[in-house]
């Protein structure tokens, strides 16, 4: 595995911000836009994990499609070494080979499998579309395939509806697997699952990446699954990173007043009772398609100075490759 | 409906009638079930059971949690109570018995679901909906009165919130407004079905936060249905967890600290935790059993690391475990009476 990793090249987002237009009226001019994701960069090592977290609407999903390359960007570009895999005011079409790097499991199984191919075909698509078969029959393909991934050969002439919810998102990993990805986007694999099932997955999750070196970004808003599968965790709200680290560091000791109201939500079986321990935040987040001057997170952050009403903080390094937005960095309410 | 099953209308059947002089202390027993079983007609005729000899009471101003994983029967367990089973499916067998005066005079019991959304008709204004669900004493003053319910659900603007329509309210906005409608009955009971499931964290922190401080002050018996361990945890007294229809154990909410069932055990040790850092999880292997596939003795047997023959052959006996816990269990179950 490791061998594998030498040689390989980071992928780099590059202020990446995409926007979805808003269309009014009965010519249905554009009117605005949904700043979805705002002048994010990060940059994604081979056979590292991130978690990405935030609340919905945040743009979490918004930024794993682009990574995959299933959003046009509106800012910034997103490369892999030096070779661009997309760039906003410029076509570029990803080749087979870059869309096999990259690969996505989604939050729904049901809704990405086909409910009417059996398992079988579901699971070599991709491999018969990329000409990836090699003389290996399409059945032997897909028993090797299942099994990696703890389904054995009677799945195979089965459909989707026939599954648990559990196994379907097995079969949804074992397709995305299939390629050989370097890069995997995860998008709330496991919180439609039931607990005890949850914990299967992202174990299996886990064995793959030991096994075959691949990279995750887990996108996910509960933070104790994705303090588990995390190297780093970065934190989105309303568009941008509010916080990025080292997983251990992001939980332990938290910069973003906002990370620290998340993590205070958190609630946990057996810890202090009552509803009085949590500091719960004010309001609710603002709306992307019209986002607060200065700081997105001023409205509702306990620290907020005139500063924040005036100003967008911007990511800096706070020591050791822990990056926070925010002009009151770790002091406390 | 078996005959022998009383069950009463979902909130404010009765709105016009007269309240019941005296209002239920707190902690005095407001519902009672005993051994409810559910269950509907399969192919073939046969009865497929869906939820097996479960009992549980509701005590005035005590919230009770209900937990358990999909498919668990938890529920249909709730609609039971209030007679919202869905269509082919019925009780079975035992008794829900409320405690008299209560629930005949229309202080029935309300419910708050899960997705907010769907509960709320699109095409009118939030307060005409609320002013539906109220009494019709309250409905001569109902300008105050949904004023006073939206501010009791944590609105600042209830004007404002009673113009809009649902659309134009965040899903934890909509949330405290189905909580709003709910209290317009008046209820003695809330049945509250995974109300925080489809929200966000902080969202979620603040809803639950609102349901333990409405429980207190007006003295609810509150049942709520929930997935999530950590919430219960955070304001429920009492916890009964079930596993494929039947009730597994129950206790005061500080049992979670150290369960005794291995289902309850295993789901406890599934849960990634923050304090815990990286690692893998322990999750419990094998799946829960579908309905009409549920195995014949223990229903956990065949995931149990513990089970022994006559897990496999005997449905576990409920025994008493002393303050106030008890268990379906033959191996943790303690020894026989």
């Amino acid at each position: 595995m490791v061998g594998e990793l030498q040689g390989r090249e980071k992928l780099v987002v590059e202020g990446v911000s995409v926007r979805f237009p808003v269309r009014r009226g009965v010519l249905a001019r554009v009117r605005g836009a949904v700043r979805a994701v705002e002048g994010v960069s990060l940059e994604w090592a081979p056979g590292e994990t991130i978690g990405l977290a935030g609340e919905s609407g945040c743009g979490k999903t918004t930024l794993g499609r682009a990574v995959v390359g299933l959003e046009r960007l509106a800012e910034g570009r997103m490369r892999i070494g030096e070779r661009v895999l997309s760039e906003a005011g410029r076509a570029v079409r990803r080749s087979k080979e870059e869309r096999r790097l990259i690969q996505m499991v989604f939050q729904d199984p049901l809704a990405a499998l086909n409910p009417r191919l059996p398992v079988c075909d579901l699971v070599t698509e991709g491999l018969a579309e990329h000409g990836l078969l090699r003389g290996e029959g399409r059945e032997d393909a897909a028993v090797r395939l299942l099994e990696e991934v703890g389904l054995g050969a009677e799945a195979l002439w089965k459909y989707p509806f026939e599954f648990s919810g559990g196994q379907r998102q097995r079969i949804c990993i074992a397709r995305a697997m299939a390629l050989r990805p370097d890069w995997v986007v995860c998008d709330e694999v496991a919180s439609a699952l039931d607990v005890s099932v949850q914990a299967q997955v992202i174990n299996l999750l886990q064995d793959l990446k030991a096994r075959h070196g691949v990279s995750y970004l887990m996108i996910g808003h509960d933070l104790s699954v994705l303090r588990h599968v995390s190297d780093r965790m970065a934190v989105m709200y309303l568009g941008r990173l509010a916080e990025v680290g080292p997983a251990g560091e992001v939980v332990e000791r938290p910069l973003h007043p906002y990370t620290r109201a998340l993590l205070a939500a958190v609630p946990v079986p057996g810890g202090v009772r009552g509803a009085g321990r949590r500091a719960v935040l004010r309001g609710e987040p603002p709306s992307a398609a019209n986002p607060p001057p200065g700081c997105p997170f001023h409205p509702r952050c306990p620290l907020a100075k005139e500063v924040c009403r005036r100003t967008m903080p911007e990511l800096e390094d706070a020591g050791g490759g822990h990056c926070v937005a925010c002009h009151c960095a770790g002091e406390v309410a | 409906m078996s005959a022998k099953v009383n069950t009463m209308g979902a909130a404010g059947a009765r709105p016009d009638a007269a309240f019941p002089s005296g209002a239920p202390r707190a902690g005095e027993t407001v519902l009672s079930v005993e051994g409810l079983c559910v269950g509907y007609r399969g192919e073939g005729g046969s009865r497929v059971p869906v939820v097996e000899d479960v009992s549980f009471e509701l005590r005035a101003g005590r919230m009770l949690a209900l937990v358990g994983e999909s498919g668990c029967g938890k529920s249909v367990t709730a609609a039971a109570l209030g007679g919202l089973l869905p269509r082919g499916m019925s009780v079975d067998g035992g008794k829900i018995a409320a405690a008299p005066g209560i629930l005949r005079a229309g202080r029935g019991l309300a419910y708050v679901f899960q997705d907010p959304g769907q509960c709320l008709d699109p095409v009118f204004r939030v307060g005409r909906q609320i002013v539906e669900a109220m009494p019709r004493a309250d409905r001569r003053r109902s300008r105050e009165r949904l004023a006073e319910l939206l501010e009791q659900v944590g609105f600042h603007e209830p004007e404002r919130v009673a113009r809009s329509y649902p659309h134009q309210l965040s899903g934890g906005m909509q949330q405290r407004a189905m909580l709003a409608m709910a209290l317009a009955g008046r209820p003695r009971i809330l049945v509250a079905d995974e109300p925080t499931t489809a929200l966000d964290v902080t969202v979620q922190a603040r809803l639950l936060r609102l349901l333990a401080d409405l429980q207190r002050k007006e003295n609810l018996a509150v049942l709520l249905i929930t997935h999530n361990l950590g919430v219960v945890a955070e304001v429920a007294d009492e916890v009964l967890v079930m596993y494929a229809g039947r009730a597994v154990e129950r206790g005061p909410v500080s049992m979670l600290a150290s369960p005794r069932h291995p289902y309850v055990e295993g789901l406890l040790r599934a849960l990634p935790r923050l304090e815990r850092g990286a690692g893998p999880l322990e999750g419990i292997p094998g799946q829960v059993p579908a309905l009409g596939r549920r195995p014949a003795g223990c229903p956990f047997h065949p995931r149990c690391a513990l089970a022994r023959a006559e897990c496999r052959e005997r449905v576990p006996e409920w025994r008493e475990a002393g303050d106030g816990r008890a268990l379906a269990c033959w191996v943790r179950g303690g020894g026989g009476r």
